[in-house]
């Protein structure tokens, strides 16, 4: 697929503004993901190109970071937390409760694209453990039970 | 107002923001008015004079920070000075940031623009975790307005003084918090942290003189304009000036936010966040999110400020206090921690790289009961060696040992029977 007309103006716009290409790679790849949910190979080769960068200079940044998805992710990210605080309230029955309801673990989407799951800690929201950030607003969602987790997969696109 | 709370008073429970009238009828913007009609020494030397300690983490006195940004006049070359404000905030067990940012963004502006006059900046830039979606929305809104209504951009309150601010999302890494790993990150790349000297302040972003301080630094600060230096003193109960917004999870029975005389016992925090949960009864705290060490039931009256914390073997950090209960393990808990700090590493130091994912290793070796001795020995080993701090190029895995040398000193008997068939706090009874 062709690079959109209006994703490469957004690069060149933000090369501009951002102080050249390199100071626009972080915001380049921001900019795709928000279009297309992740960061394709193809995509990354191609805005690289739009950059004057190389592919693998680009992708040394878009791999660094956590949020930049290099794998495609469902319609609904859970960004459950595995840390210290939601760990002593009992995040691990919770991350359990996902796999037996929607068969996938950490880093894993589910067949039908609607769920991915990706351990997150710390979410900040310890006074709300066992804490998740759910879905495309990242909204916070927590103390988890199962009765919630069940409502959130009921209410997600 | 409530003088008493002064940074968190104002607030709504459920974290809705002012709108610009909202908060000038709560008095806002009068602490703006207020230093800018001084000069940028003396609003200098007044957040000086009330001892305000830098809140995200290391408690280094702020005045001191901003003295070394040079004035326009005496920069080496023109260009602009940056203030970024530090909204990160992914230590695991620190929330606090979350809501200042959320239900206060004028009084952050506020606290912008006074710092970034006194450190003569022309630029500030906030940068917030992705995360935080509510908080970027709201401030950036909140921006506008206070532009709108002359509060901020070009000649301020027709004062001469101009300060522009930005939001600046993060994409998500642990190590973007640390100061000049922050730096790289605003420049587009990968967030790797910078060498000290030169220190932001004489070259940071974009090599220009930068000071970095975190979210809640920079919200108490328009109250020291508003009310001076020896009130703001008198609100603590030791040295360090100010309340401190502490945080209580894990195990307690209402976790939350607390804004608290700085010094303020943690046994009086948890006392007000309902008591121990689980069985009750405290086993330890970690101070200040995961990178402090462990603290016991005798550190429960120590005055939560950074200087007594440290005495007593910990750090005060982010001050959110994650709370152990005799029946919680704190193998697992540190397990999970360097489980975080191993994935968050950013790679370039080997004894960082290597040693926090075979730490971590251990230690969730030593949960599910597979870890031999030599393992244990190996754990000290890497407690030893990377815990003094100058071994690595950041504090990153200074600060992953925290919870993990005190694990091993404080809990050595646990840990060893750890090797009798993993936790025995999960064993059956
Ligand atoms: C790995 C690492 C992560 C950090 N994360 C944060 C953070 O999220 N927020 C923050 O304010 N400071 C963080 N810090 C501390 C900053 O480097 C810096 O000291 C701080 O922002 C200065 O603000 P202050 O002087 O107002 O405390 C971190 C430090 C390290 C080593
Ligand atoms: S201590 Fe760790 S995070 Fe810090 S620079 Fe070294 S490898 Fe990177």
């Amino acid at each position: 697929m062709t690079l959109p007309a209006d994703l490469e103006t957004r690069i060149r716009h933000l090369v501009a503004h951002e102080g050249g290409p390199r100071a626009a790679m972080l915001e380049t790849l921001r900019s795709v993901q928000a279009a297309e949910g992740w960061v394709s190979d193809e995509r990354l080769a191609q805005v690289a190109a739009v950059l004057g960068v190389t592919p693998a200079e680009l992708d040394g940044v878009a791999s660094f970071y956590s949020l930049i998805f290099r794998r495609p992710v469902g319609r609904t990210v859970i960004l459950l937390c595995d840390g210290a605080s939601c760990g002593l309230n009992g995040a691990d029955a919770i991350r359990d409760a996902i796999r037996d309801r929607l068969g996938i673990g950490y880093g894993q989407t589910t067949p039908d694209g609607r769920f991915t799951l990706i351990n997150s800690a710390c979410v900040g929201g310890c006074d709300r453990a066992p804490a998740a950030v759910v879905g495309p607003d990242r909204t916070l969602v927590g103390p988890l039970t199962p009765a919630l987790l069940e409502e959130l997969i009921g209410g997600a696109p | 107002m409530t003088t008493d709370l002064p940074l968190t008073g104002r607030a709504r429970p459920d974290r809705v923001p002012h709108s610009l009238p909202e908060w000038r009828a709560l008095g806002g913007y009068q602490a703006v008015e207020r230093a800018l009609a001084l000069t940028p020494l003396q609003v200098l030397d007044t957040v000086d004079a009330a001892a305000l300690n830098g809140r995200g983490g290391a408690g280094f006195p702020a005045a001191r920070k901003w003295r070394f940004m040079p004035a326009a006049a005496d920069a080496v070359s023109p260009g602009p000075n940056y203030l970024i404000v530090n909204g990160d905030e992914m230590e695991p067990g620190a929330f606090k940031d979350r809501f200042l940012l959320e239900a206060l963004p004028h009084q952050l502006i506020e606290g912008t623009i006074i710092a970034g006059f006194a450190t003569h900046a022309t630029e500030a830039i906030v940068l917030i975790r992705d995360d935080y979606r509510a908080a970027i929305a709201g401030l950036t809104r909140a921006i506008a307005e206070a532009e709108a209504a002359g509060l901020l951009g070009d000649n301020i309150l027709n004062t001469g003084y101009s300060l522009h601010i930005r939001v600046h999302p993060s994409a998500g890494r642990y190590i973007v918090g640390e100061e000049t790993a922050l730096i790289a990150a605003l420049e587009g790349g990968r967030a790797m942290p910078r060498k000290r000297p030169p220190f932001p302040a004489q070259s940071g972003l974009w090599g220009r003189p930068t000071t970095v301080n975190n979210v809640e630094t920079i919200s108490h600060v328009p109250h020291i304009l508003a009310h001076g230096a020896q009130w703001f003193r008198a609100l603590s109960r030791t040295e360090e000036g100010g309340t401190k917004l502490y945080g209580l999870s894990g195990r307690v029975n209402r976790p939350g936010l607390i804004e608290a005389p700085m010094g303020t016992t943690a046994r009086e925090l948890i006392d007000r966040a309902g008591g121990v949960s689980g069985n009750g009864r405290l086993l330890c705290f970690q101070p200040g999110g995961g990178a402090t060490g462990f603290l016991g039931p005798e550190a429960l009256d120590v005055p939560m400020d950074f200087g007594h914390v440290a005495k007593a073997g910990s750090m005060l950090g982010t001050g959110t206090l994650i709370v152990l209960d005799e029946t919680a393990c704190p193998v697992e808990v540190t397990a999970r921690h360097m489980a975080y700090y191993a994935r968050e590493s950013c790679g370039w130091c080997v004894p960082c790289r290597e040693g926090l994912p075979w730490a971590a290793r251990i230690l969730h070796a030593l949960e599910e009961g597979t870890a031999r001795r030599e393992d244990l020995q190996a754990l000290h080993d890497i407690a030893r060696e990377a815990s003094p701090r100058g071994r690595s190029f950041c504090d990153l895995m200074g600060g992953a040992m925290g919870p993990l040398a005190s694990l091993l000193s404080r809990f050595g008997d646990l840990v060893d029977d750890h090797l009798h068939g993993g936790c025995p706090r999960r064993r059956a009874p």
